[in-house]
C-alpha cells in the first residue's frame, strides 16, 4: 500500500539506475572476439527500403547495394567512371548512342554468365514499368537498346546527353530473375545471404567476382539496423558493431583510440537553409541575400561538428572537384550591416518572422537550425524551429512545397552535374525551393545540350554561379562524416557519392 | 495578525500529521526547486539559448553544470527547462483535475444513463497508458508545449473522474447531504458546496501524486522529442540531448535528471504526509 505512493520517485531513480547500468556493460565482450575477423558487423540507422536497385530510393540503401550490384560502369574513389560489366564504351559524336563492349567472364551470383540479353533486359526494365512511366526516372530518356552481337550492346537515347554515362552505374541483373527484392542477384563483390526486416541483412563474399583485384577480403558482412543513434558509441565499444558510418561527432571522444580508427571525410551533400522562393518574403532576392550575409558558416561548423566540414557557396559539394567552384564560397562574407541594409531596402527594416521546418530524424540539421536562429536574431529576423517527422517532411516540404524554409542536405543520385543541378530549373518536378530564373534555365539547357566536355563544364559552373548570386538558398556546408572502424579491420575509403565499398576493407595484420 | 494566524494554523496542521517529517522534508525540497525556478524568471547566468565556443565544458564556477555540445550553459537551461516542465505539469493538472472533478462529481451524484455512458468512455480512455494516449493525441494535433499540455491533461482526466465519482457515490447518501436537501438546497449547490469540501483530502493527495505523474510523463514525452521546439528545451529533452555526451560531460544528463528527481520526490513526500493524515478509504 505504502509502496505504491512512492512509485513516481522509484520510477525516477529507476531511470537513472537503468542509464547507469547500461553504461556498466561497456567492456564485457570487447576482447572476447578480437580474433574473429571473418565477419564484419556494420550499423545502419534505417532499414533498406528495397533490395531491388530500381526501387532503392534512399541514399542509405544505395550505398549498401553498391556492394551487391555492378553496372556497366563503376565509380572509383576519385569520382571517375570506370568500365565494369562493360570492358569498353564509345559515345557517338552526336551524344545519342552509347556502345558498350561486354567484359568476358563476368558472372552473376547464381553462377551464370552475364550476357547481352541480361544487359538489354536490365536497362529496359529500368526504362519501363508496369504502372506507366519509368521504373528509374533517368532511364525515360532511353529510346531503345540494341543487341549488336553476343558481346556488344548499343543504348540509344532520345536526345543527345553526354552526362548519361553516370546512370550506367546502376546494377545489371539476370533476365531470369523476376523479383529482385526477394531474391537479389547481381554481379558485385558480395552476394546476398539473408535478411530479417528491421533487424539485419547478411552478405557473403562472392568468390567469382570478375575483378580479381577488387575481390572482397572479409567472408561475411552483416548490416545491423541500429535506430538509436545515441547508443552507437556504446554498441561499438561493447563489440556488437565493428563499423559505423556518419557517427555523430560528439560520440567520437567516447571511443578508445586503441580500439578504433576514425576516418574523416564528408557526407557528399549540400547542407543549406533551403528557402521557398515562391513564398514572401523569400520571393525577394534582397531578403535571401540578407540572410546569406547574416550567417557565419565558421561558427556553424564550430558548434555543430567541432569545426569539421567543408563550406559550400552553391549547390555543389567540394569532393565533386570537376564542377565545384571554390570562389563561390566567398560570394557572401559575413557582414551584418550589409544584411541589415538589404533588409531595409526590401522594406523589412524591422525584421520578420518565419518558420524553419526540420526533420526530427536529422540531429545535425536541427543543431544547424538552432545556430541559424541565433545568427538571424542579430538582424532582427526571428526564426522559429518546428521539428517534423521525416515522412511528413517528405510529403509536406519536399513534395508539397508547403513551407517557408527548411534545413536539409541534398545529395547526388549519380556522379554527374545534372543530379545536383537539374532540380533548380523553374519547371523541374523536384524543384522544391521553387527557384525561378530564366537565365538559369537557359544556361542549364545549353549545358545539357552541349557535347563538348569543356564547354559543358564551364556552363554548369555558370549555373552554380547563378544559384549563388541569386541566393537561391542559404548554402552552408558539406557535413563532415566520421566512419568508425574497429582496429581489427582496415582499408576504408570515401567515395564522392553515396557508396560504401566494403570489398576494400580487410583484416588488419 | 492574519499572517500569524495562518502560520499558526499551518503549524498546527503539520504537527497533527502522523508523519509530519515527510511533509516537512517534501516542503523543503519543493521550496528549493521552486526557488531556482522563480530566480530563473528574473535572472539566469546565461541565456538558455546563448551559443558559445566553449563546448562540452566540465562543471566549473563559470558553468555550474558545464556546457552542452553547442556551448550553452546547462545550469541556465535547467532553470529554464524546469520552468517549462513545471508549467506543463501544472497545466496538465488544471485540465486533468478540472475536467475530472466535474465529470466525476456529476456522474457520481446523478448516476443513471449519463453515468454509464460517460464512465464507459472514461474506461476506454483509462485502458491506454497515459503516455501512449498523449502520444496519439500529439501525433493527431501536432507537437509543441501547449499541445503536450492538452494531450497530457486529457490523458489524466479518467483517473480523477474515477476517484471523485466513487467519493460522490459514497457521500451522496450521507446524512448531511439529506439534511441539505430537506432544507431545499439545489443539486448544484449540494454538489459543489456541500460535498466537494468533504472529498478534498482524497483530492489533494491525488493531485500531488498526479502532479508527479505529470512531471514524469512530460519528461518522458519530451525525451521522445515531442514538446518544446528547439532551441528551447524542457528537462526530458535535455536528458535526451545529453545522452550522447554522457561520458564526456555527465552533468548534461545528471543536472536535469536530478531536478526531475527532486521535483518528484518533493511532491511525493508532501503527498505522503497529507494522505496519511486524511486517513482515506481509498487504497
Amino acid at each position: 500500500m505504502k509502496a505504491r505512493r512512492v512509485i513516481p520517485a522509484v520510477i525516477a531513480t529507476g531511470l537513472f539506475v537503468t542509464v547507469l547500468s547500461a553504461c556498466g556493460g561497456k567492456q564485457n565482450n570487447a576482447t572476447q572476439d578480437a580474433a574473429a575477423t571473418d565477419t564484419l558487423t556494420i550499423g545502419m540507422t534505417q532499414d533498406l527500403d528495397s533490395m531491388d536497385p530500381a526501387k532503392a530510393e534512399s541514399a542509405g540503401t544505395r550505398e549498401v547495394l553498391f556492394n551487391v550490384y555492378d553496372g556497366l560502369m563503376k565509380p572509383d574513389t576519385d569520382g571517375n567512371l570506370n568500365p565494369a560489366v562493360a570492358s569498353e564504351y564509345v559515345i557517338s559524336p552526336d551524344g545519342k548512342t552509347y556502345s558498350f563492349t561486354l567484359r568476358k567472364g563476368v558472372k552473376f551470383h547464381d553462377g551464370t554468365n552475364v550476357t547481352a540479353q541480361d544487359v538489354k533486359f536490365s536497362i529496359e526494365r529500368y526504362k519501363n514499368s508496369t504502372t506507366g512511366g519509368s521504373l528509374v526516372s533517368a532511364f525515360a530518356a532511353v529510346e531503345k537498346v540494341d543487341i549488336v552481337d553476343e558481346t556488344h550492346v548499343d543504348v540509344v537515347l532520345q536526345a543527345p546527353d553526354t552526362d548519361f554515362l553516370a546512370y550506367f552505374t546502376i546494377g545489371i541483373t539476370p533476365a531470369s530473375v523476376e523479383d529482385l527484392d526477394a531474391n537479389p542477384v547481381g554481379c558485385g563483390p558480395y552476394k546476398y545471404v539473408s535478411r530479417t526486416p528491421l533487424e539485419n541483412v547478411t552478405f557473403e563474399k562472392f568468390d567469382d567476382y570478375w575483378d580479381e583485384a577488387g575481390r572482397a577480403h572479409i567472408q561475411n558482412v552483416v548490416y545491423k539496423v541500429t535506430t538509436n543513434t545515441d547508443a552507437i558509441g556504446m554498441e561499438l565499444a561493447g563489440g556488437s558493431l565493428d563499423m559505423f558510418y556518419r557517427t555523430p561527432e560528439a560520440q567520437l571522444s567516447q571511443l578508445s583510440e586503441e580500439e578504433f580508427t576514425i576516418y574523416e571525410g564528408t557526407m557528399n551533400l549540400v547542407q543549406a537553409l533551403y528557402l521557398n522562393n515562391a513564398k514572401a518574403p523569400f520571393d525577394d532576392v534582397r531578403v535571401r541575400q540578407a540572410l546569406c550575409y547574416c550567417i557565419d558558416k565558421g561558427q556553424i561548423k564550430e558548434l555543430v561538428s567541432g569545426g569539421k566540414g567543408e563550406e559550400v557557396g552553391s549547390s555543389m559539394y567540394p569532393s565533386f572537384g570537376k564542377y565545384f567552384v571554390p570562389e563561390l564560397n566567398d560570394t557572401y562574407k559575413t557582414d551584418i550591416e550589409k544584411a541589415k541594409a538589404l533588409l531595409a531596402e526590401a522594406g523589412l527594416s524591422g525584421g520578420f518572422t518565419f518558420t524553419i521546418h526540420v526533420s526530427s530524424a536529422h540531429p545535425q540539421h536541427i543543431e544547424t537550425a538552432q545556430v541559424l536562429k541565433e545568427q538571424f536574431a542579430q538582424i532582427g529576423v526571428t526564426a522559429n524551429i518546428q521539428q517534423i517527422e521525416w515522412n511528413t517532411w517528405l510529403s509536406d516540404v519536399y513534395t508539397g512545397r508547403n513551407y517557408e524554409a527548411t534545413v536539409v542536405g541534398v545529395d547526388a543520385s549519380a556522379l554527374n552535374a545534372p543530379s545536383m543541378l537539374s532540380r533548380f530549373q523553374s519547371d523541374a518536378g523536384n524543384n522544391f525551393v521553387n527557384f525561378n530564373s530564366a537565365a538559369y534555365d537557359e544556361t542549364y539547357q545549353k549545358a545539357s545540350a552541349s557535347v563538348d566536355d569543356a564547354e559543358k563544364t564551364a556552363l554548369y559552373k555558370d549555373c552554380l554561379t547563378i544559384l549563388s548570386e541569386e541566393a537561391a538558398s542559404v548554402y552552408i556546408q558539406d557535413l563532415p562524416s566520421f566512419v568508425v572502424l574497429n582496429k581489427k579491420f582496415t582499408g576504408y575509403e570515401f567515395y564522392p557519392l553515396y557508396a560504401q565499398n566494403i570489398a576494400l576493407i580487410r583484416p588488419a595484420e | 495578525m492574519e499572517k500569524t494566524s495562518f502560520r499558526q494554523r499551518f503549524k498546527t496542521y503539520v504537527s497533527h500529521l502522523p508523519h509530519p517529517g515527510y511533509f516537512r522534508a517534501g516542503l523543503v525540497i519543493t521550496a528549493i526547486v521552486l526557488f531556482v525556478i522563480i530566480v530563473g524568471i528574473f535572472y539566469m547566468p546565461y541565456g538558455p539559448t546563448e551559443l558559445s565556443p566553449d563546448r562540452l565544458q566540465d562543471p566549473s564556477l563559470l558553468h555550474l553544470m558545464g556546457t552542452d555540445k553547442m556551448g550553452r550553459d546547462v545550469f541556465s537551461r535547467v532553470m529554464y527547462g524546469s520552468r517549462v516542465t513545471l508549467l506543463v505539469a501544472m497545466g496538465t493538472m488544471i485540465i486533468g483535475a478540472g475536467c475530472g472533478i466535474l465529470i466525476g462529481a456529476l456522474t457520481g451524484f446523478y448516476g443513471g444513463a449519463l453515468d454509464e455512458v460517460v464512465m464507459r468512455i472514461m474506461d476506454a480512455l483509462f485502458a491506454f497508458p497515459n503516455v501512449l494516449l498523449a502520444l496519439v493525441l500529439v501525433s493527431l494535433f501536432g507537437s509543441g508545449t501547449f499541445r503536450v499540455m492538452w494531450a497530457l491533461g486529457i490523458a489524466f482526466i479518467p483517473s480523477f473522474a474515477r476517484v471523485v465519482r466513487s467519493e460522490y457515490i459514497r457521500c451522496k447518501h450521507m446524512d448531511y447531504v439529506k439534511n441539505a436537501r430537506l432544507q431545499g438546497v439545489g443539486n448544484l449547490r449540494v454538489i459543489f458546496v456541500h460535498i466537494l469540501p468533504n472529498v478534498k483530502g482524497v483530492l489533494l493527495s491525488n493531485l500531488l501524486i498526479g502532479f508527479n505523474n505529470a512531471v514524469l510523463a512530460e519528461a518522458g514525452l519530451s525525451f521522445l522529442g515531442i514538446g518544446s521546439q528547439p532551441p528551447y528545451a524542457s528537462l526530458g529533452q535535455m536528458i535526451a540531448e545529453g545522452q550522447e555526451v554522457f561520458f564526456r560531460v555527465p552533468s548534461c544528463v545528471l543536472g536535469p535528471g536530478i531536478v526531475i528527481v527532486l521535483m518528484v520526490l518533493g511532491f511525493s513526500l508532501m503527498g505522503e504526509g497529507i494522505r496519511t493524515a486524511s486517513g482515506t478509504l481509498e487504497e
